[in-house]
């Protein structure tokens, strides 16, 4: 399901907000007031007693002491740093093939073929409509036996995965420039194809590749359906088998990659909203 | 373009369409029905309706919730409030698998916190008959991430209703129900419908929280999968895996075809 939510994104939500104007009719109705605040306390209970409950869990001890015991024994625990390089190294590869894949085919798509856009639109939601339980059964079928075999089946199957929001992190970054423009001033300079993309495009898409690199390495981190099927002890499926031995262990360590993948997530907010300052701020000297 | 359609062909075509093949297939590779006549019936016909089910129930309810929350939200004075509000349900949304199972067992386990606050006020969940490991705690664990995907989904159709409409309306003797009845509703209506699908797809799909939660004892349709891909299955039923496939595709194509035609109607207005 996670796959679904980055359709949308957390910028797509953020920047639509700035255009909703405070409504001095609606502060008026005092009603309205409370009705709101029992909503988001109850909210607030619901979404943050969870969080609290698992951090606690995390610094117990088997007495319910407080303790750091489960956070200090998570690196020398059996087998997490073997699973968690594993899911490093899946990371960094499922990254660099999605990076080559992608930012190519979405530049070239904007420049040459812009009546494209649709169908790669559509194929690239496909992996949302095909759910990777039904994927990882069809792509264990159909490869063959040596990549079976191999961990990297699962990076070459995560590019698919990570596809819907990579390509729309590019193709939002493409439309936010001035390509064409760009590319024909480069060309005119007598730029190739390979340094047009290299020195031109790429520092141009900085911040919309970034944040398709954050969501694919989130992906990948926090990814267990496909790895546990496919067999393999990923960080996600590591956690899982650790939790019969020492649940506090487990917990500690799953908290700990949720807190991770909030940090990660939180950088391409931040990145997003000072560049999205920064564009306002040329256009307001042009 | 053409490495991206060889990959995608690779990796995304021809595994889907062996599943769709496979479905088709006897194990002596002869074309037949038997599979999907298999799975519509006895226990894979309730995993089916269980999971059916379980994203009707995930849809509705979160869709509900979630729409109430974002107009909470949306309304609130403080920008820096709604920031985070959305920045929070982004991530929030992205739970899921081990992570918001380990969650949940600290909070509502037979030992959780929650449990344990319940227990001294003598409301103690357990002694009612709760059980976090079954089809209901899966129903309240979904709620966590698919809450937070409706206000993700729902927060730009509830930007996109202009006070000018709301002024309007009441410029012409529209009381606050009116307005709702006649304006904000029918416009609004596509877009939650979309979210809801959009929900419906998510809870129907999901397999690592269910599994890892209730450590593949419930009868849902994605589980039955993994079940038979980690070979607790009859020998000669091997092919039921592509069929449940074939028919939890299905359902999801449905869902995205009624979901593509919603977001066409929505995007009318709010644009």
């Amino acid at each position: 399901m996670a796959s679904v939510v980055s359709e949308i994104g957390v910028e797509e939500a953020l920047g639509e907000l700035p255009q909703i104007q405070s409504d001095p009719a609606r502060e008026r109705r005092p009603r309205l007031r409370i009705w709101r605040a029992v909503v988001l306390f109850f909210a607030g209970v619901y979404f943050l007693i969870p969080l609290y409950a698992g951090l606690k869990f995390s610094f117990e001890n088997d007495q319910n002491q407080l303790s750091l015991y489960a956070v200090k024994s998570i690196p020398s625990t059996a087998g997490f740093a073997s699973a968690f390089f594993l899911s490093l190294r899946l990371a960094a590869v499922t990254t660099a093939l999605t990076m080559v894949l992608m930012v190519p085919t979405a530049t070239y798509v904007h420049l040459k073929l812009p009546k494209m856009r649709r169908v790669l639109d559509f194929v690239t939601i496909l992996p949302i409509v095909i759910p990777p339980i039904v994927l990882i059964l069809g792509v264990l079928k159909a490869a063959p036996l040596w990549l079976r075999a191999s961990p990297y089946l699962l990076a070459l199957v995560y590019v698919i995965l990570a596809l819907p929001f990579v390509y729309r992190s590019l193709d939002a970054g493409l439309a936010a420039i001035d390509l064409k423009t760009l590319v024909e001033a480069s060309r005119s300079l007598g730029g190739r194809w390979v340094s047009t993309l290299w020195h031109v495009i790429l520092p141009n898409l900085r911040a919309a590749m970034l944040s398709a690199i954050v969501l694919t390495i989130a992906l990948v981190l926090g990814e267990f359906t496909m790895a546990s099927l496919d067999l393999w002890t990923t960080f996600p499926v590591w956690i899982y088998q650790f939790s019969q031995l020492d649940a506090h262990i487990a917990t500690a360590a799953s908290m700990m990659s949720l807190i991770g993948t909030w940090l990660l997530l939180s950088v391409i907010v931040s990145v997003d909203r000072s560049q999205s300052r920064r564009t306002r701020r040329r256009a307001g000297t042009l | 373009m053409a490495p991206f359609v060889i990959y995608t062909l690779l990796g995304l075509g021809i595994p889907t369409l062996a599943v769709i093949d496979l479905a088709f297939r006897s194990n002596s590779n002869r074309l037949t029905l038997s599979n999907l006549h298999t799975v519509v019936q006895g226990t894979y016909r309730v995993g089916f309706v269980n999971s059916i089910l379980l994203a009707t129930i995930t849809s509705i309810v979160p869709g509900i919730l979630g729409l109430i929350l974002a107009y909470a939200v949306q309304t609130a004075r403080s920008n820096i409030f709604r920031r985070l509000v959305a920045t929070a349900s982004g991530v929030l949304a992205n739970f899921g698998g081990i992570n918001l199972t380990f969650m949940f067992i600290a909070t509502l386990g037979s030992t959780g916190a929650l449990t344990l606050w319940l227990n001294v006020i003598r409301l103690n969940p357990w002694h009612y008959g709760f059980n976090l490991y079954s089809f209901y705690g899966v129903v309240i664990v979904y709620m966590y991430f698919q809450v937070p995907l409706m206000v993700l989904v729902i927060t730009p159709a509830l930007g996109g209703l202009r006070p000018s409409w709301r002024e309007a309306a009441e410029n012409l003797g529209a009381s606050s129900f009116n307005y709702w009845r006649t304006v904000g509703a029918p416009l609004l209506l596509p877009s939650v419908l979309g979210g809801v699908l959009l929900l419906f797809g998510s809870g129907f799909a999901a397999y690592a929280t269910a599994d890892t939660l209730t450590a593949g004892t419930v009868t849902l349709a994605p589980i039955q999968i993994g079940e038979v891909l980690n070979g607790n299955v009859i020998s000669g039923e091997e092919h039921i895996g592509y069929a449940i496939g074939f028919g939890m595709l299905v359902v999801l194509s449905i869902t995205m075809i009624l979901y593509g035609l919603v977001r066409k109607r929505a995007s009318r207005w709010l644009r």
